[in-house]
């Protein structure tokens, strides 16, 4: 977007408050829906359906001792939360929200997207290290172990589909996807197996289970941020949560179609013409969300779905199954794209 | 353009700027009544027995050593990406050529992950 610098800031100042919201409503979502998965009602004392709840934790959260551990390393262990916010809120920079709505549009939108999503390993392990207890040791040894091993299938799958588009521009990639006329232009449909592999490493990349030895309760107590409490525990709370949505986001903006609204060539051109470019607009912002919403409830849904794997297990799934097949998959799209563009 | 990424940094600059006001704001809000036991490292219950700063499997780093192998090659891989399509465009045969440097690339690497395996550098049971 070319706006005055002010403005950009005004409304990156909203996105930022909009993720605090989504963090919060996914919270709650997260609580309600595994209470209904369970048979049970989840939360539903404060305020109406227990809506107010997370707002109540936060509140809790910030009015706890901040216990910081004798042995730790005291400035690591305030900079590692610190870190993760900054990483998780960073990202929905380069996300379009709707056909001309994104805050940067750099020319190369998706390698900033991996390259942050890798930094957010240095705060699991910088948090592990600098508590100096062995439960957050072992977990942050653990998740920079699990992270970086799902990030080289993720950037495979992520050179699939750059390989599509053509280009590394976030909006290029989106607008890759509106070629033909209904749903099928979408990279889902064009790079099932990518698709795939991309959204089981972002199950990886975030901790979230089948993925989440990292803090696995059982066995690591709460994993890296063992030590952590009062309000920098909640940083890491709200990091993990935002970086969720966002990956829900990176997913939906990847692999369907972003804010494309399906069947939208053939409307599309009516609305510009009317002046109605706004509404569209609005109602790309909302297609988006819905594709988002089914991303985060699918993370839920999966969550209390798959039991957690096993160390060596999920080893072998990242090096002998993932990072094989993604590497197939990547010259099979490269095939298909010579045999597309030669013959047609 | 590197004037694309300024509103990046605004964002990253806000980050910042959220995440300092909640850490000040809890340690404003929160009460300070640390004492030797609270702030002793979480083993159970029990006193930490020894420091955790200990040596750890020699595994976790195989693992960062292929990753940046790995990484190295994705990282190769994205040129050949974005112009794939140019290349085609041009003529087939030049895609051909930077293709086929490009699977000899991956198997290359791929032969070095399958020594990997057989030798037993992923195990971790």
């Amino acid at each position: 977007m070319d706006l005055p610098l002010w403005l950009t800031a005004i409304i990156a100042f909203l996105i930022i408050n909009f993720m605090l919201v989504s963090a919060s409503v996914l919270v709650f979502a997260e609580r309600k829906v595994s209470g209904y998965i369970q048979n049970r009602p989840g939360p539903n004392r404060v305020g109406p359906f227990g809506f107010l709840q997370p707002f109540a934790d936060v509140a809790k959260l910030l009015f706890k001792e901040d216990i910081v551990p004798e042995a730790s390393s005291k400035f690591i262990h305030s900079l590692a939360p610190i870190l993760m916010v900054i990483i998780a809120m960073s990202v929905p920079a380069v996300i379009p929200f709707a056909r001309g709505f994104v805050i940067a549009d750099p020319d190369v939108g998706v390698l900033v997207i991996l390259a942050l999503t890798s930094i957010a390993v240095y705060g699991v392990t910088l948090a592990g290290w600098s508590s100096n207890s062995k439960y957050s040791l072992l977990g942050g040894l653990r998740s920079s172990a699990q992270m970086i091993s799902y990030e080289l299938s993720m950037g495979l799958a992520v050179v699939s589909v750059v390989l599509i588009a053509g280009s590394l521009s976030v909006v290029d990639i989106v607008e890759s996807q509106a070629d033909g006329w209904a749903v099928l232009g979408w990279n889902v449909f064009r790079n099932p197996i990518g698709a795939i592999i991309f959204i089981v490493t972002a199950f990886a990349e975030t901790n979230r289970a089948p993925f989440d030895l990292p803090e696995a309760e059982q066995e690591l107590v709460g994993g890296y941020h063992t030590e952590y409490s009062g309000m920098k525990f909640g940083m890491f709370f709200l990091a993990e949560y935002v970086n969720w949505f966002v990956a829900s986001f990176v997913i939906a903006t990847l692999f369907f179609g972003g804010y494309l609204i399906p069947f939208e060539p053939l409307f599309a051109d009516a609305f510009y013409a009317n002046g109605f470019g706004w509404l569209l607009g609005i109602l790309q912002f909302l297609c988006l969300m819905a594709k988002v919403a089914f991303f985060a409830f699918l993370f839920i849904w999966v969550r209390w779905t798959l039991p957690r794997f096993k160390y060596n297990q999920l080893m072998t799934i990242g090096w002998k199954y993932l990072l094989p097949i993604a590497l197939v998959n990547t010259l099979v799209i490269a095939l298909g794209v010579a045999i597309f563009q030669t013959i047609f | 353009m590197l004037t694309d990424f300024i509103p990046l940094f605004i964002m990253m600059a806000l980050a910042l700027g959220l995440a300092l006001t909640l850490l000040n704001l809890g340690k404003f809000l929160g009460p300070k009544r640390p004492n030797r036991i609270k702030t002793m490292a979480y083993e159970s219950g029990m006193d930490p027995v020894g420091t955790a700063r200990e040596r750890y499997s020699v595994k976790f780093y195989l693992v960062a050593m292929i990753f940046i192998v790995f990484d190295v090659e994705v990282v190769f891989m994205y040129p050949w990406a974005v112009s794939f399509q140019e290349f085609l465009a041009a003529s087939p045969g030049a895609a051909l050529g930077v293709t086929v440097v490009i699977v000899f690339f991956v198997l290359i690497l791929g032969i070095g992950l399958l020594y990997d395996i057989k030798k037993g550098g992923l195990e971790f049971d």
